[in-house]
């Protein structure tokens, strides 16, 4: 294609916490898309922009590195994507380094690297504003001498700088750049510290130090890391967000769910009655696709709220702290402190938590994390807990101030955490032989968030969710629609008609393997829509015990199931839920993060296994202790 | 005495200048690699430093400042490094 015309296609390069993702922002305001690279799970951000000339420009935002010596998923795309290397990507018309401009002496050591690669580069020197205020001095027309790049001052968070820098891209785009030439190979240490003594050498003739350097971070880090006093303010921190991901949400998702019941039951009106074939329409749509996606997107509301508050702390600087506070705590485990928030979020739903262990740049602790994330307690086993401890677990209280079923429902989330400690620490000897990964990162200095980054952050993370439901969970949700529908019943059937189906087959059929754990047939017949999303298994438990609305009559269930089952069983049934993969969706995830069918075999195998250990463990001991 | 220590023996409150980096003559991989990566980390021989923080554990992971910024590593990682301990509490640079 001509040159002219296509649109110049730059990259956003730069250090971790240098403001390049607001710089990304502030250039490509909502004009953003975000997809995966082609073959790879890391999340490719681009937008476009119109320069003045009316020239049109394509901007991907790339992982922050420290260079191009990539070490883990995310930064080998930025040193990919810089060489033109990634498959289905063409090269860079023009890098924008992008730097803080009050921490430049990493970025000038990457500049020095990436000039190497010989692409037209410009320099975004971002968070000028703060530099001021610091009384930092730096000699823009000598370093600009000193590196060979044209310059532009930013401060992406109000958006100045902003219209120079698109000018100085198309500037050094020039009219056309044709050269496909890659000169880059990887530094060795030598190299790496000739290029710090350059740097150096920069910094000395081009910088004045600071008159009135940031102390605020200092302070702030003598309270947020005290040994003590910092431990007590994460674990409040936490203490917040938990009861936000769980009083908050509660309201909206009440009406999500309403909502979802008026369409279905809106929909089931229009749907006429007659013949054979409109009832199975009206099935599939309301049963399988409306009441689907119904019960995926209810979790929306906690997933808005769990990443605005990850959002808020990383973008303040708190999450490296975090990690720095729980590292030896989760080390003792075998988990890297960054595991500490991809297990976190994993409290509301595992996706989000495997997709968040991408910021673990050491592949084995990657990999250690996304195995255990799924035995965090997830919001969708809570609709099961509920239910059973309703039913089984009598409303009294203990040691005069507890409740029971409230200790019942703690014990299932510590029995989630600790099991998940002692599968990381027996992976890390089994797999890696007691092999430790190192623990070293930046602390960058404390910010404010910008509001309007930070929403548009959180708009980017609930379309994300909202799209994956749609892509992945629908046609789950489908298939096992399909599996207890057909086939149907015969004439004159006793029992509902899921018995009659694939999936009460497949329940009939694996009957016997559950036996030793206290399940009858209706509960393994649970289990298999239980498949696509856990708390569907308590919609279908109320199918198999024909009771309508199974989530609405909620105590009437609870009622039938407390009649229908012992307390062993009840027990045992609870056990099953805290180890299970009974999440195709998560399964999915997994596969896809890891690129690996292995690792995501070895996840069903050894949590299938947990969960049955564990239900035979606790249905004997229960009915040992007469509760068969 | 000496005044040159490995970083993993450092205290909260040590400053100096980092004297080396990566274990000599340690050519396994995860030594080569543990010291560029160090090394594009910004620690650095000549680089200043403080030890602001320690972990609540063992006194595990440590917070330094490098220069004008903030790394944070474990002693373990650290034990890769040699300092050189200011005689005497500087005063103000």
């Amino acid at each position: 294609m001509d040159v002219a015309v296509r649109p110049v296609r730059v990259a956003l390069v730069g250090n971790p916490n240098s403001g390049k993702t607001a710089l990304f922002n502030a250039l490509t305001g909502a004009h953003q898309k975000v997809a995966n690279y082609a073959g790879v799970t890391v999340e490719r951000k681009e937008g476009r922009v119109l320069a003045a000339s009316g020239r049109s420009m394509s901007v991907l935002d790339l992982p922050g590195t420290y260079s191009l010596r990539a070490r883990s998923p995310d930064e080998e795309v930025t040193r990919d994507a810089v060489l033109g290397r990634l498959q289905d990507e063409a090269v860079p018309d023009v890098i924008v380094a992008v730097a803080d401009a009050t921490n430049l002496r990493l970025v000038l050591r990457l500049i020095l690297e990436l000039k190497a690669v010989g692409r037209p580069m410009v320099l975004a020197l971002n968070m000028y504003d703060i530099a001021q205020r610091q009384g930092l001095r730096i000699d823009l027309e000598k370093l600009r001498a000193e590196l060979g790049v044209p310059i532009v001052t930013t401060v992406a968070t109000r958006k100045r700088g902003i219209e120079e820098l698109v000018a100085e891209i198309e500037t050094a785009a020039g009219p056309g750049w044709t050269s496909e030439g890659e000169t880059w190979t990887a530094p060795d240490a030598e190299a790496i510290r000739g290029a710090h003594r350059r740097a150096e050498q920069i910094m000395r003739a081009t910088v004045r130090p600071p008159e009135r350097p940031d102390t605020l971070t200092g302070k702030i880090d003598g309270v947020l890391l005290h040994p003590v006093i910092g431990l007590v303010i994460l674990m409040a921190i936490l203490f917040v967000m938990f009861q936000a991901v769980f009083t908050w949400a509660t309201p909206i998702m009440d009406g999500i769910e309403a909502g979802f019941g008026l369409l279905g039951s809106g929909v089931a009106a229009v749907i006429p009655d007659t013949g054979s074939v409109w009832p199975l329409v009206e099935s599939l749509i309301v049963d399988g696709v409306i009441a689907g996606v119904g019960s995926v997107l209810v979790f929306l509301p906690q997933i808005v709220i769990l990443f605005a508050f990850i959002i808020l702390l990383e973008d303040f600087g708190y999450m490296a702290r975090a990690a720095f506070l729980m590292d030896r705590i989760m080390g003792g485990a075998g988990l890297h402190g960054r595991a500490f928030i991809p297990l976190l979020s994993s409290f509301a739903c595992a996706i989000p938590g495997v997709m968040a262990a991408r910021v673990i740049d050491a592949k084995r602790d990657r990999l250690t994390t996304i195995m255990v994330a799924p035995l965090m307690t997830c919001s969708a086993r809570i609709p099961v807990y509920t239910l059973i401890i309703g039913a089984f677990i009598p409303q009294q209280t203990v040691w005069g101030f507890a409740n029971l079923q409230g200790l019942v429902m703690f014990g299932l989330y510590a029995a989630g955490i600790v099991s998940a400690l002692a599968v990381s620490f027996v992976i890390r000897k089994v797999f890696w032989r007691g092999a430790v990964e190192p623990f070293m990162m930046e602390l960058p200095a404390y910010k404010k968030p910008d509001a309007r980054s930070v929403l548009l952050n959180l708009w980017l993370r609930a379309k994300i969710f909202m799209e994956r439901a749609a892509r992945i969970i629908l046609p789950l949700m489908i298939l096992v629609w399909a599996a207890s529908t057909f086939p149907y019943p015969p004439e004159g059937a006793t029992q509902p008609a899921i018995d009659y189906s694939f999936a009460g087959m497949i329940g009939h059929w694996l009957e016997p393997i559950f036996a030793p754990i206290g399940f009858n047939w209706q509960m393994v017949v649970a289990l298999v829509p239980g498949m696509a999303a856990r708390e569907v298994a308590v919609a279908a438990l109320g199918t198999v015990y024909s009771i309508a609305d199974a989530e609405s009559a909620g105590s009437l269930l609870g009622a039938t199931l407390a009649a229908q089952w012992s307390l062993a069983t009840g027990l045992s049934f609870l056990a099953w839920y805290v180890f299970a993969p009974q999440c195709v969706a998560t399964l999915g995830v997994v596969k896809r993060e890891l690129n690996s069918w292995k690792w995501m075999w070895v996840m069903v195998v050894y949590m299938f296994a947990l969960a049955y250990l564990a239900s035979f463990a606790t249905y004997r001991i229960a009915v040992a202790l007469g509760g068969g | 005495m000496s005044n040159v220590i490995k970083l993993s023996d450092a205290r909260v409150g040590d400053r100096g200048v980092i004297v080396s980096v990566g274990i000599h003559g340690d050519h396994q991989a995860e030594g080569i690699e543990l010291e560029r990566r160090l090394l594009e980390l910004g620690l650095v021989e000549g680089a200043n430093f403080e030890l602001l923080h320690e972990g609540a554990f063992g006194r595990d992971p440590i917070a330094l400042k490098v220069d004008d910024m903030r790394v944070a590593l474990r002693r373990k990682e650290a034990a890769s490094l040699t300092v050189e301990l200011a005689a005497l509490p500087l005063a103000a640079e």
